[in-house]
């Protein structure tokens, strides 16, 4: 092997502080979120304790963040199927360049780049006016699916650029009806990619703060509860909250990462019968 | 008859994407056309009436405010860039052209990725034992020597706002620039080598012209996230500073829904042209 140059070792020491700058703050909160009941925001750490754990369960301490939590999850789970059914559908739709393609495709784009807050702004007018009731469920729901349906779609556009064609003929071929093809053909080979599509979908739902704010109505998300605290908690329970919510993020994005690979290791395995004979 | 119409390739089509478009006119078009209604109504202390008023067009670009807020945005925004183009071109430099092993490449990609997926709020929280004024920073600067009183601009200051829009968004210049780069032709790189073109010559004149496309998408992400961002500004500065989102989430507080409607006419129209001259340079469809 080629020896490497010595770029490469002040880009690799420039890497390093760049994870670190990533994670760093995030890891200090970690630490600091065990602080002892007489400590503060900030070091030095006055003991060590489970104390703001212990906080967060009881509910006149924090507030409502466990209903928050629930409503966060359920919205994430709502959020992730319509984006993953809306996109795949779109991404299939976009492949037959049909007459208005490029209107929504940039009405797509738009959704991707319009500050945030006029979305909010917007269909909370639009709710008050019409005399619709606010609630995360509708309003919220909607305004979130502006965020996640255009990444939904580009993903889509990435799997279908790099589809293989013959597939599909050879499938068409053999007699299979257009949904055989989709069903049976197309589908289980976009599967992968369908995961990270899924990802997507949840995190930044659960996650969403900017187009939730004037959409959620009386019952806050998890983010909106957060945001709340900060300006009248100044303990380290928001540090305790900060890391669970973390820790719980980290742990979805590690059952969908994984889940991905071994849906890759599962076609790998059984996706080819050659030389099996009939 | 039936089956035909179904066959014809743009009725299947807009069956497909139906639901997107629904989506998009209920939840985007029709909130944009709701806004540019309201941005010419009415408003007393309590409520907002239909009414086709220049009011608030004629105070927004009459109040010096407005210019002064609508320049710190473009400051944000442009020293954003900068810091994360320079930032993501080299991580994902190095991603690409120096790391060699493809296990190793997305392992490394997916560390840089996965905060992505984690909330904003906690993550801008999370400076705040850093940049104290009794903060890990000042703690460490004190204790070296290099300074003897705590420095007060580390938080609640543009520096901490401007750090903290760093920390988001660096990842939205990685992604794509390291896309794009790993799309290119590694015997472009041994030609130019063979040519007698230095690494350095190499990157200017071959790596950076063919990276555009990324670079591009990525300043469209970035610019359009920090001239639409109210929130980070509002908590890394403490309420200090404002930027146009602000302006509007200020308004929306009050209950000026009119006037606070009217600035994001004007934000809007602000970005989308940016976003139009930005999109000259790169075909978004072709690039992914």
């Amino acid at each position: 092997m080629e020896r490497r140059p010595r770029s490469f070792y002040i880009l690799a020491a420039f890497f390093g502080l760049f994870v670190l700058f990533l994670y760093g703050p995030i890891l200090t909160i970690g630490i600091l979120s065990f602080q002892g009941p007489q400590g503060g925001l900030t070091f030095p750490m006055n003991g060590v304790s489970l104390h703001w754990f212990r906080d967060l369960f009881q509910e006149q301490a924090v507030g409502d963040i466990w209903g928050a939590f629930r409503r966060s999850f359920g919205l994430g789970l709502m959020v992730m199927v319509t984006t993953v059914v809306v996109s795949v559908m779109a991404g299939l739709a976009f492949r037959k360049r049909f007459t208005g393609s490029a209107v929504l495709f940039y009405a797509a784009i738009t959704s991707l780049v319009i500050p945030s807050i006029l979305v909010s702004l917007g269909v909370g007018l639009i709710f008050n006016q019409l005399g619709f009731k606010i609630h995360w469920a509708t309003s919220g729901f909607g305004s979130q699916l502006t965020w996640t349906l255009p990444f939904g779609l580009l993903i889509m556009f990435a799997v279908f650029n790099r589809f293989d064609k013959s597939y599909e003929e050879a499938a068409r071929d053999q007699g299979a009806t257009a949904w055989q093809t989709i069903r049976f053909v197309v589908l289980p080979i976009i599967a992968p990619s369908l995961i990270g599509v899924a990802l997507f979908g949840f995190t930044l739902s659960y996650d969403e703060f900017a187009r939730t704010l004037l959409t959620a109505g009386s019952y806050n998300t998890l983010p909106l509860e957060i945001f709340g605290m900060t300006t009248n908690v100044t303990t380290p329970v928001i540090y305790a909250l900060g890391t669970l919510t973390t820790l719980f993020s980290f742990g979805i994005i590690a059952v969908f990462i994984l889940t991905a690979v071994i849906l890759n290791r599962r076609r790998a395995r059984l996706g080819s019968d050659a030389g099996q004979g009939v | 008859m039936a089956a035909n119409i179904l066959k014809n390739r743009h009725v299947l089509g807009w069956l497909q994407a139906a639901p997107l478009a629904l989506v998009l006119v209920g939840f985007l078009l029709a909130p944009i056309v709701m806004i540019v209604i309201v941005s010419f109504w009415g408003a007393t202390e309590f409520s907002i009436y239909p009414a086709f008023l220049w009011d608030n067009y004629e105070f927004l670009f009459g109040s010096p405010v407005t210019y002064k807020v609508f320049w710190a945005t473009f400051k944000y925004a442009f020293i954003t860039w900068a810091l994360t183009l320079s930032i993501g071109f080299t991580v994902a430099y190095f991603l690409a052209f120096h790391v060699r092993s493809l296990t190793v490449q997305i392992a490394l990609f997916l560390i840089c990725t996965i905060p992505f997926w984690t909330s904003n709020i906690i993550r801008m929280i999370s400076w705040i034992p850093f940049l104290g004024r009794n903060g890990i920073a000042n703690q460490t600067l004190i204790s070296w020597g290099v300074i003897d009183e705590p420095l007060e601009w580390l938080l609640y200051s543009d520096f901490s706002v401007i750090l903290a829009f760093v920390h988001l968004y660096t990842l939205f210049m990685v992604v794509p620039i390291f896309n794009t780069m790993m799309r290119i032709d590694k015997s472009l790189l041994e030609a130019a080598r063979d040519n007698g073109a230095s690494g350095f010559q190499t990157l200017v004149h071959v790596i950076v012209p063919l990276t555009k496309p990324g670079i591009m998408i990525g300043t469209i992400f970035v610019v359009t996230l920090v001239m639409g961002d109210f929130i980070t500004v509002r908590f890394m500065s403490g309420s200090q500073r404002a930027n146009v989102g602000r302006l509007i989430s200020n308004d929306i507080a009050l209950l000026q829904y009119p006037s606070a409607a009217a600035t994001a006419v004007v934000l809007l129209c602000t970005v989308l042209i940016v976003i139009a001259i930005l999109l000259r340079f790169v075909n978004i469809r072709k690039e992914l």
